[in-house]
């Protein structure tokens, strides 16, 4: 039980990750950016890769009638992702502590588990329909106004994951390093489940 | 008689000269099949989207400008206005840049830019700062090599033909700046005839602080001597400077003949710590001048013009040991310092030979006194105590000698049309190649410090002829670029330059190219009528003056539509350019304004004045193609009778 324990508590520490890192990254690639444009985004809001990346992301997107890119106060996600981040990696210290000192059951690790993915879950198609909302909600006095073979105006969405080609950027999707820091760290608590049971099979 | 028939023998000398090199080329051509065979065009060509070697900074003569060009692809990549107005840029038509032109003379618009030198530091180019002088009206500027622009220009008071310039000193302790036509000192009133013993050929030393600004530290009162080239030592004779004269005649009319008449005039060598060190002990006399200093500010986008009214001379005769002369045959040219300081060449321009100082030999005749004389109380060394030893027959009118580091030095001839490679210590001749034609200046990156870099060597001529498609009578000078790193000189590249490619310097592009400047922060701009948002923009009314407050953004002006001018105004267009993007410059030129156009970088602020003589609506555009709507990007003033009621008013999209 000892194993799964420090597992579990350092599988939800990983998530911790996500207050220094980004979670995901849009890189915008065009013939006169030999220095692409791109913004970080962070569970508490959106940064640019350079300093006037999102500046200059604005300036271009308002020839197509986009918004411009939300500041953390104008989106409520900005508010609430923080919170539970926070709260999912401290219940999940808790219950590997708990574990640790044998106090409860493994399954109370899945649980978490469980949990974690349902609210990761719900906060990707959160983000894909803001992507959506963002490439599709444009200004009727557009600049510029491309419909489709069908005459439906072109949506300007990019991926939710992978490159996709924008008029003449190439978008590009991916999850940043506190993505990545939380998948391990939802791995390890899978490990830390697994680890937890067979200790305690094998205690019977 | 006599004249004449040496005369005609130097021109003898010449032709044999000139079918020697050119026997040589062809047989090397017949030899090597060509520029094919030595696949020269692939050593020059830098493919698309990849950067050359080295930056060459050329000077462009009477233009007043430095062009920048890349080696090897001698592509000319800018060009920077230092001396003279720039209509592109609006440099000199600008508010903020006008001063940069003042002079004791008032604004002067034009300059003759003669030879770049890029600042040092333990004797190795270090990539700050470019200086330049103006031969006209004496001045020397500073270019930064982050923005590539003219931060600084001083003028230099009681110079004319500010020639020996602008070359510094191995830590940039100095930038100097020496008189090629002796005047009176300080000018006055006189007889051109009392010339003789009573003009002066002062050499300034213009002090350079750690963010590179310039203050005069002292004015040197030399005899009335033409101070033609000069070059700091390095390594020993670091703390020394060297400046060749001519006209140590004096004359006053038809020089060319009367000033030609001395078998030998001097090479001066100024020991310049000595006299750093006396006039920072109160040494010297302040006396009275005028002459501007201008300083463009980044953060204002700004110059400012400050008249100074004195300058600290001293006479060479009152600091024991600063100044000898060394005799120099046949109005030497070029002094050129070799990277270790010990060789101090002077180019005899009126001669076959080069003559070789000696740094070591110079310390050891002063100290063992080996003098021949003095002219104006200034001793003069020994011939023969200082010689190091003399190049023979290198090529007829040796102008400019440049070190490749290897222990070879290249000299420019200019009457034989040649650079010729030579080697220091035994002086012998080691290779020549023919140049096309004329060629003045020559340069090797780091050429002029401890440290060349010595792959390539660009020749600079003064005549094109044939060598491009013909443009009628008026032609762009040439370069040359040669690959020294072999043996023998080979010739790569011929590319046009502009205006006269007077010298230049060069440097590695690695040790600049990371520090240049994309934008200027618009959160830094701090002028005074910079408008920093849409929501800042605004018109003031001041008497007839109105101030328009605007800004520039992909792609409109705001405001686009102004009213309430008046016929009679003065307008000044205020323009911030908001954006915050490399290379997304926008433009302001407004129909019929007597002035020019405005280019203006992210987050620079500048202005241009506008006086309305018409009534009607007067469109203002964008001139830099900035994007998809750059067609758009375009407004309109409302111009109204002199004593009409029109209120101000000014909007963006009816807001």
């Amino acid at each position: 039980m000892k194993l799964s324990g420090i597992l579990m508590v350092i599988g939800s520490a990983l998530l911790l990750g996500l207050f220094l890192y980004p979670l995901w990254n849009i890189r915008l690639e065009a013939p006169q950016y030999p220095d692409p444009l791109g913004m970080d985004i962070y569970i508490a809001g959106i940064e640019g890769e350079e300093e006037f990346d999102i500046q200059n992301i604005d300036g271009i997107n308002h020839y197509i009638g986009m918004k411009k890119i939300p500041k953390p106060s104008e989106m409520w996600e900005f508010n609430v992702f923080p919170l539970v981040i926070g709260g999912m990696a401290g219940l999940g210290i808790l219950l590997g502590a708990l574990g640790f000192f044998g106090k409860i059951s493994p399954n109370w690790f899945l649980a978490w588990l469980v949990l974690m993915a349902i609210l990761g879950l719900l906060g990707m198609y959160d983000f894909n329909s803001w992507l959506l909302e963002y490439g599709t909600d444009l200004d009727p006095k557009a600049i510029i106004k491309l419909t489709d073979a069908e005459g439906n105006p072109l949506s300007y969405k990019p991926p939710l994951l992978g490159s996709e080609r924008i008029l003449n950027f190439t978008a590009h999707s991916y999850p940043e390093t506190g993505a990545y820091m939380m998948f391990t760290g939802m791995f390890l608590t899978l490990v830390a489940w697994f680890t937890g049971r067979k200790a305690k099979k094998n205690r019977i | 008689m006599k004249k004449i028939s040496s005369f005609l023998s130097i021109t003898l000398l010449s032709l044999l000269m000139i079918s020697c090199g050119e026997d040589d080329t062809k047989t090397k051509q017949s030899k090597t099949g060509g520029a094919m065979a030595s696949n020269a065009a692939e050593r020059v060509y830098v493919a698309p989207g990849e950067h050359d070697e080295f930056y060459a900074f050329i000077s462009g003569g009477y233009s007043g400008n430095l062009t920048v060009y890349g080696l090897p692809s001698g592509r000319m990549l800018k060009e920077i206005p230092v001396f003279s107005q720039f209509p592109t840029s609006g440099y000199g038509y600008s508010e903020e840049t006008k001063p940069m032109l003042n002079t004791s003379f008032g604004f002067v618009p034009w300059g003759d830019s003669h030879h770049p030198d890029i600042s040092q530091t333990n004797g190795e180019t270090d990539g700050r700062w470019v200086f330049i002088n103006e031969n006209n009206t004496p001045r020397i500027a500073r270019i930064s090599l982050e923005t590539f622009e003219t931060e600084e220009i001083i003028e230099v008071p009681h110079s004319a033909g500010n020639h020996s310039s602008s070359f510094v000193t191995e830590n940039t302790e100095y930038v100097v700046a020496g008189t090629r036509f002796s005047v009176p000192y300080p000018q006055e009133d006189v007889a051109i005839e009392n010339m003789k013993g009573n003009f002066k050929g002062p050499l300034t030393f213009i002090a350079v602080d750690d963010e590179g600004h310039m203050k005069i530290d002292f004015q040197l009162k030399m005899p009335g001597f033409n101070y033609d080239l000069s070059h700091p030592g390095r390594g020993d004779s670091h703390g020394w400077f060297f400046f060749t004269t001519y006209n140590t005649e004096e004359a006053h009319t038809l020089q060319e003949v009367n000033a030609s008449q001395n078998d030998k005039d001097f090479i001066a060598a100024v020991n310049w710590k000595k006299i750093q060190e006396y006039v920072a002990n109160g040494g010297g006399e302040e006396i009275d001048a005028e002459y501007a200093h201008n300083v463009y500010d980044h953060e204002t986008h700004t110059a400012t013009s400050t008249m100074m009214n004195k300058v600290l001379t001293v006479d060479p005769r009152d600091v024991e040991g600063a100044v000898y002369f060394m005799p120099t045959p046949k109005s030497p040219h070029g002094c050129d310092v070799d990277p270790s300081g010990e060789y101090i060449v002077g180019n005899g321009k009126l001669s076959t030979d080069l003559t070789v100082h000696s740094f070591s030999k110079m310390l050891k005749a002063i100290e063992n006194k080996e003098f021949d004389g003095e002219a104006y109380g200034i001793p003069i060394l020994n011939f023969e105590s200082t010689l190091a030893g003399t190049v023979k027959e290198g090529g007829l009118g040796p102008l400019h000698t440049e070190f490749d580091g290897q222990g070879n030095a290249y000299t420019t001839f200019f009457i034989s049309s040649e650079v010729v490679k030579w080697k220091l210590g035994t002086w012998e001749v080691l290779d020549r190649q023919p140049s096309y034609y004329s060629v003045g200046h020559l340069m090797i990156p780091g050429g002029n410090s401890r440290k060349p870099e010595g792959k390539y060597l660009i020749s600079m001529n003064k005549i094109t002829k044939d060598r491009y498609l013909p443009t009628g009578p008026e032609l762009e000078h040439s370069a040359q670029l040669y690959d020294i790193s072999g043996d023998k000189m080979e010739l790569l590249l011929d590319f046009p330059t502009h205006g006269e490619p007077h010298y230049a310097a060069g440097i590695s592009a690695d040790k600049v190219k990371a520090n240049s400047r994309k934008i200027y922060r618009l959160d830094e701009n701090k002028h005074e009528y910079a408008a920093l948002s849409e929501d800042d923009t605004k018109m003031v009314r001041n008497g007839n003056e109105v101030h328009i407050y605007m800004t520039t953004v992909r792609s409109h002006f705001s405001p686009d539509n102004l009213e309430g001018i008046k016929v009679g105004d003065k307008v000044y267009f205020h323009v911030t350019n908001l954006e915050q993007d490399f290379d997304v410059p926008h433009g302001f030129a407004m129909i019929g304004a007597n002035t020019s156009e405005l280019l203006i970088m992210p987050g620079q602020t500048k202005t241009v004045t506008w006086e309305p003589k018409k009534e009607g609506v007067w469109p203002f555009y964008c001139t830099d193609f900035c994007s998809a709507l750059h067609q758009e990007m375009q407004g309109y003033v409302r111009v109204s009778g002199k004593n009409s009621n029109v209120p101000l008013k000014w909007t963006l999209d009816g807001e």
